[in-house]
């Protein structure tokens, strides 16, 4: 696992309240992991708060599984 | 619509729940409040080397078992910070009533008879206060998708509707330290107009941090004399009090109609029988300076009870311990009670807890019911020589064992509101 997907990971399971297993790279924080709207607000903030980048409102709106979040953020990056 | 109401129903409480700086459990928080013990200390929680004022109540920290607040028993953490603590402290008390009251409606019917009206003087003040830290920072970006509703003071009846199912009328009382007595008299009125069969009611506060005691400071009302002696720092009545403390914590009463709590087996506590309001229309902060508020609010709460004074035993005062306004609501008792204010007993428990703004009429409240159900008068600690003399007993430092049917409780806040609450012995 990438150090980025680490980190994603560890911010979902804190900010969501679900258990680690649950937080697959497939899982939605919607459907899967149980986020309401103003929940995956709070966790895209939460990741440009851990990464240091930004996340415009359009993109935001595309990240919907831990993957999204893990891509945007390596877009970022790289 | 109202010329069509039918005759009031009886109103009883069926369940309780306390979060104190005494600690959590009503039980638990009567014994030590009945021991004399004090919640008042030290406050650790902030830096208050800026404040003139720096004792307070604040909720002890421990499991349920030893009577503490461990967050992570009542609340799961991904909601814990959807909450202002005001919003914690008040589902933690609302979690102990609803349990106590055994009501967990099974049907859509229970649960649309069963409202919710918790209140707050202030509400999420340390929420909008931190949020508004990251606005001067330039941190707008920053503020949390929750900070609305984790200050708005109706979430707290909201977040506990959710978590029960409880899908009756939602409302939330705002009128500072009359907050308590309101919520339970207008939830009680809900009942008796036929509303709700059921309503979970009373306050949360949660103001004891550096914006809230500096405000507080600021209006002149705390107590400043006592830093090195947190636990005599409430003195209600005593010629040494310099102003009130400041608590946190919640208190909430299941009410419920009597043939409903009857019919399904209830446990009842007490009879709320009696509810009374006024406005000083006289200053924004300062009591009207012949406690003619005071008197009218409890006038009218005798009125709606059907009850003499002489039929009154016990009194749970407001009693802040400021230099002000103890002796005035003194004096409207005296006023009201004439002859009959030789034998009366009241108490300010204030004087162990602090004041607990929003909550105290609430928790007061609860404190009322019991000195009903155990026949005991708590006492006003700290009450070494009083101000001014009365015929009244205002149990000084020991709890008295007395016989007490019908009790009333004060609760009179900034902006002139007062009111008065009653209750007798369950039916």
């Amino acid at each position: 696992m990438s150090e980025t997907a680490e980190k994603v990971k560890k911010i979902v399971v804190e900010h969501l309240g679900v258990d680690e297993a649950k937080v697959t790279e497939d899982a939605s924080f919607i459907d899967d992991l149980g986020a309401d709207s103003l929940d995956t607000v709070e966790l895209v903030m939460a990741f440009e708060e851990a990464f240091g980048v930004e996340i415009p409102d359009d993109a935001a709106e595309k990240i919907t599984t831990v993957k999204d979040a893990i891509a945007y953020i390596d877009g970022q990056k790289g | 619509m109202f010329a069509q109401a039918a005759a009031p129903r009886r109103v009883v409480v069926t369940g309780m729940g306390i979060a104190s700086p005494l600690g959590l459990g009503v039980e638990r928080v009567w014994k030590r409040l009945i021991e004399g013990q004090s919640g008042i200390a030290a406050i650790q929680s902030f830096d208050v080397k800026d404040l003139p004022a720096k004792v307070a109540g604040q909720v002890p920290v421990g499991t349920r078992a030893e009577g503490g607040l461990d967050l992570a028993e009542w609340i799961p953490v991904k909601d814990q910070k959807k909450m202002d603590r005001f919003i914690q402290l008040a589902v933690v008390a609302a979690v102990e009533a609803v349990e106590d009251s055994g009501w967990m409606p099974e049907d859509e019917e229970g649960r649309c008879a069963t409202g919710v009206m918790i209140g707050s003087g202030i509400g999420g003040l340390t929420t909008i206060y931190e949020s508004s830290q990251l606005i001067a920072q330039g941190k707008h970006k920053r503020v949390s998708p929750f900070f609305i509703p984790s200050a708005l003071i109706n979430l707290a009846s909201g977040h506990v509707s959710i978590r029960y199912g409880f899908k009756g009328p939602n409302h939330a009382v705002v009128t500072a330290c009359a907050t308590g007595v309101h919520a339970l008299g207008d939830a009680a009125r809900l009942i008796a107009f036929g509303d709700a069969d059921v309503m979970v009611a009373g306050g949360a506060e949660a103001a004891v941090s550096e914006i809230g005691m500096a405000g507080f400071c600021a209006s002149r009302a705390l107590s400043t004399g006592y830093n090195d002696t947190p636990a005599e720092a409430s003195r209600p009545w005593d010629e040494g009090r310099d102003g009130f403390v400041m608590g946190e914590g919640a208190g909430v009463v299941v009410l419920e109609e009597y043939e409903h709590a009857k019919t399904r087996g209830a446990k009842i506590y007490a009879e709320v029988i009696g509810y009374g309001m006024s406005g000083d229309a006289h200053h924004i902060t300062a009591p009207s300076d012949t406690g003619d508020g005071a008197f009218r609010s409890m006038r009218a709460a005798l009125k709606s009870a059907g009850v003499a004074p002489s039929e009154v035993q016990y009194v749970n005062a407001h009693g802040t311990s400021t230099p002000l306004g103890d002796d005035l609501e003194l004096g409207a008792v005296e006023r009201l009670w004439g002859e009959d204010a030789r034998g009366l007993a009241m108490s300010s428990t204030k004087s162990a807890i602090g004041h607990l703004l929003g909550a105290a009429g609430a928790v007061e409240g609860i404190f009322s019911i019991l000195a009903i159900r155990d026949g005991v008068a708590p006492p006003t600690l700290n009450l070494e020589k009083a101000s001014k003399d009365s015929p009244i007993d205002r149990v000084a430092k020991v709890a008295q064992e007395r016989k007490i049917d019908v009790a009333l409780s004060n609760s009179f806040g900034f902006g002139g509101t007062n009111a008065s609450i009653v209750f007798r012995a369950a039916p």
